[in-house]
């Protein structure tokens, strides 16, 4: 058989993923994560007194201690399993790969484990995001002047 | 390439399974059930080489024999240089083969050590094959604890190891006959996608054996693969139906057989070298010793995946390997 007609053949028997549940599941998880971010934002600017912008560290750090927390109890993969990009998207997702990866590793030595592989799943997001935040820095600097 | 047998027989078998499996529809065929996946060890590694270890000792027990009465200890599991197989091996101390057809692997081993009693090389062999889930989705996917979102047609690698004695002894199971298969690459690029891997590689096994001994299909009782997943079992019989005209009545895969398809976390079934030889020497031995079934055709299908491989944008290659086994009257 020809590659392209066994390709044909396998399309046919391959379940459908249900692209549409499984994006509502993730745009509505993601959305509750954003208003679970926005109100600690709110309530630290309230109670500590200080601008939103100085508020947003907290509330990222607070989500980080949190995610880590979850993964670490071993059920924030169950989580990650129903609401997939809802969790993984936000900086809850971050956090859960580079612990889901430090935990893995964990027996293989703190430098030739930990080490070394807490940053295989997260390592492209680092690399990626300072590439595309300099070209865009570049971008703005030479179209807007700063 | 189709060798027959006339004095080769599986007297004994040893399985030993871990907590999904034991949660599964075929536990009560399994010798022993793990409710966690370290079984006393520090790391998923070792956990593995002890249920290559227990499956052992297990299949020793039954037989009452100890290990200085085997000749041969042929194994083989999914782990980088197959350590799992290889620190089994080191506390065994028998005489050893290692050998590595991804989930073939238990087949391909039946068949070496099968030759060498033919020839009268070896009197009393043990074969063994493991997968651990866990070892398996840190070495081949993503990081356990992260539990990525993976599509339906993915397979769910079994916990357990299985072993069973090979002799000269006309008792048990006989192995009648078995062909060696071909590595097949019909381009699909897909690791989550692995029953199509594996389906042309097992359709053209099964045909050549078929063609080599002019038999049937219907000749056996049940020919079943391991471990093809429930979508890639509708496509190996799609295919051999358009490729060769042979229509497959009695048939099942072993994938499809050992985990409760309903729950969701095990996608389309097993996987992993462990998952057909549990199923065999443990739900299909207890249903030939029945009498329910009399000949069986084991096909055990590997996808030879490497993530380097994949990653460089190559297709992965699968095989097939295939032994036909009798109840003895």
């Amino acid at each position: 058989m020809e590659k392209n007609k066994y390709k044909h053949l396998v399309e046919k028997h391959t379940p459908k993923e249900n692209s549409i549940y499984n994006g509502l599941v993730a745009f509505t998880i993601g959305g509750l994560m954003g208003v679970l971010g926005q109100f600690l934002l709110e309530l630290y600017s309230y109670l500590l007194h200080i601008p939103t912008s100085e508020a947003s560290s907290y509330m990222i750090i607070t989500l980080i201690f949190i995610g880590c927390l979850l993964t670490c109890f071993g059920f924030f993969d169950k989580w990650v399993h129903f609401a997939k990009a809802g969790l993984i998207v936000p900086i809850t997702g971050f956090a859960h790969s580079m612990m889901s990866a430090a935990l893995e590793y964990r027996k293989e030595g703190m430098i030739t484990g930990i080490g070394a592989n807490m940053l295989k799943l997260s390592g492209s997001v680092i690399i990626f995001g300072i590439v595309s935040a300099y070209l865009f820095g570049l971008i703005r600097l030479v179209l807007m002047g700063g | 390439m189709t060798f027959k047998y006339k004095n080769v027989y599986i007297n004994e078998t040893g399985t030993v399974v871990g907590p999904l499996e034991k949660k599964g529809p075929l536990n009560h065929y399994f010798d022993k059930s793990h409710d966690e996946f370290y079984l006393g060890t520090k790391t998923w590694e070792q956990a593995e080489t002890k249920l290559i270890e227990d499956a052992v000792d297990i299949t020793l027990s039954k037989l009452g024999k100890n290990r200085f009465d085997m000749d041969l200890f042929v194994s083989g599991d999914l782990l980088n240089q197959i350590v799992a197989s290889n620190y089994a091996a080191s506390t065994l101390n028998i005489p050893y083969l290692g050998i590595y057809n991804a989930c073939a692997t238990s087949v391909e081993g039946l068949i070496i050590a099968s030759n060498m009693i033919e020839a009268g090389q070896v009197k009393h062999c043990l074969c063994a094959a493991s997968s651990h889930n866990n070892a398996a989705e840190k070495q081949f996917r993503y990081p356990v604890e992260y539990g990525g979102p993976k599509p339906k047609t993915t397979t769910f690698t079994t916990t357990g190891a299985a072993v069973a004695y090979l002799t000269y002894n006309k008792k048990g199971i006989k192995i009648e006959s078995a062909t060696i298969g071909k590595v097949i690459d019909m381009g699909i690029k897909d690791a989550y996608q692995m029953g199509a891997v594996m389906a042309p590689a097992a359709a053209d096994t099964i045909f050549r054996h078929l063609q080599d001994t002019k038999r049937e299909p219907d000749y056996y009782d049940l020919i079943v693969t391991g471990d093809l997943g429930s979508v890639g079992k509708e496509i190996l019989v799609d295919y051999m139906y358009t490729e060769y005209g042979i229509e497959l009545n009695h048939y099942d895969d072993t994938a499809a057989m050992i985990f409760d398809l309903n729950c969701e976390s095990v996608y389309s079934g097993g996987s992993g070298p462990a998952c057909a030889p549990l199923v065999t020497y443990g739900y299909l031995f207890h249903q030939m010793h029945k009498k329910k079934l009399k000949r069986i055709l084991l096909v055990a299908t590997g996808a030879l995946m490497s993530t380097t491989m994949v990653n460089q944008k190559l297709s992965i290659p699968a095989i097939a390997h295939a032994i036909s086994l009798e109840v003895v009257e």
